[in-house]
């Protein structure tokens, strides 16, 4: 029994199911938005797996473990805004359920 | 990484992705989320990439899931009571979810290259921050710099959004 790339690769693509079912499932926006979170840490797991997979002169690859690097901060940044904005409309509407948002709606 | 670690990790990750949906309240959804992301920076070291765990934990688990609890406090949610079944999001989300798990399926029995084993390290202990920060101030030198732009914008963004009334 011998772990391949194949293992993880399938971890992340479980993971990330579980984040996009959750957020078709869920209808308060803060579950929606951690369900997100877990979709862009399944892209980081396949990353830094063919980084690992994948050897450059004996060592991983390490441009997947920087763009890794990026996408966690573009995530921070994310969230951060995100959260400001959910606040910003709890404040006018007080509510956090996506069905009592619809205004836009045809 | 052995076997039996790589099992304890994954399914630690996946079991308490599945609780952040199905929990009702919030807070144990968000809590729940920490394990997950504790679970995934387990199996990162297990890939021998210890800067990004190191980094998964600080910022995911750390700073990102603050945020959210000090969210959730702010708003003073209470745990969501039962609405009408959403039954087309179920029904929507769920055919989605496993017909690209059963893509997936499908896609990596048809792999070889996935097949293959850990290849083994040139060195046994690899100076990992050091390589990692090469590459990005060599190669990436230039979207190091975007990011920092980025999260300027995105800190006065915040500050921008969260004032009462703008004037």
């Amino acid at each position: 029994m011998t772990l391949t790339l194949n293992h993880y690769l399938l971890v992340s693509g479980l993971l990330f199911a579980i984040g996009f079912a959750g957020v078709m499932f869920r209808r308060n926006i803060i579950i929606i938005f951690m369900c997100l979170e877990l979709m862009l840490n399944a892209a980081n797991l396949s990353l830094v797996a063919f980084s690992r997979f994948n050897l450059v002169n004996g060592l991983p690859n390490y441009n997947a473990q920087v763009l890794v690097f990026f996408i966690i901060t573009v995530a921070a940044a994310e969230v951060a805004v995100g959260l400001a904005i959910i606040v910003a409309l709890y404040r006018a509407r007080q509510t956090t359920h996506v069905e009592d948002i619809n205004s836009l709606k045809f | 990484m052995s076997p039996i670690l790589f099992y304890l990790f994954a399914a630690l990750t996946l079991v308490f992705a599945v609780a952040v949906v199905a929990n009702r309240n919030p807070v144990a959804s968000a809590l729940c989320l920490v394990v997950s992301f504790l679970g995934l920076a387990a199996l990162f070291v297990g890939l021998d990439a210890y800067f990004i765990a190191v980094i998964q934990v600080l910022v995911y688990a750390g700073a990102v899931m603050v945020l959210f609890l000090f969210i959730i406090m702010l708003l003073d949610l209470k745990a969501e009571e039962r609405r009408k079944i959403n039954l087309p999001g179920y029904v929507g989300g769920g055919l989605v979810a496993v017909a690209f798990i059963a893509q997936l399926w499908f896609i990596l029995g048809r792999f070889t290259a996935g097949h293959a084993p850990f290849p083994p390290l040139a060195q046994e202990n690899v100076d990992d921050v050091h390589n990692v920060g090469m590459t990005l101030f060599s190669t990436h030198n230039l979207p190091f710099q975007v990011i920092g732009a980025l999260i300027l914008v995105a800190t006065i963004g915040v500050v921008v959004l969260s004032k009462r009334e703008l004037k």
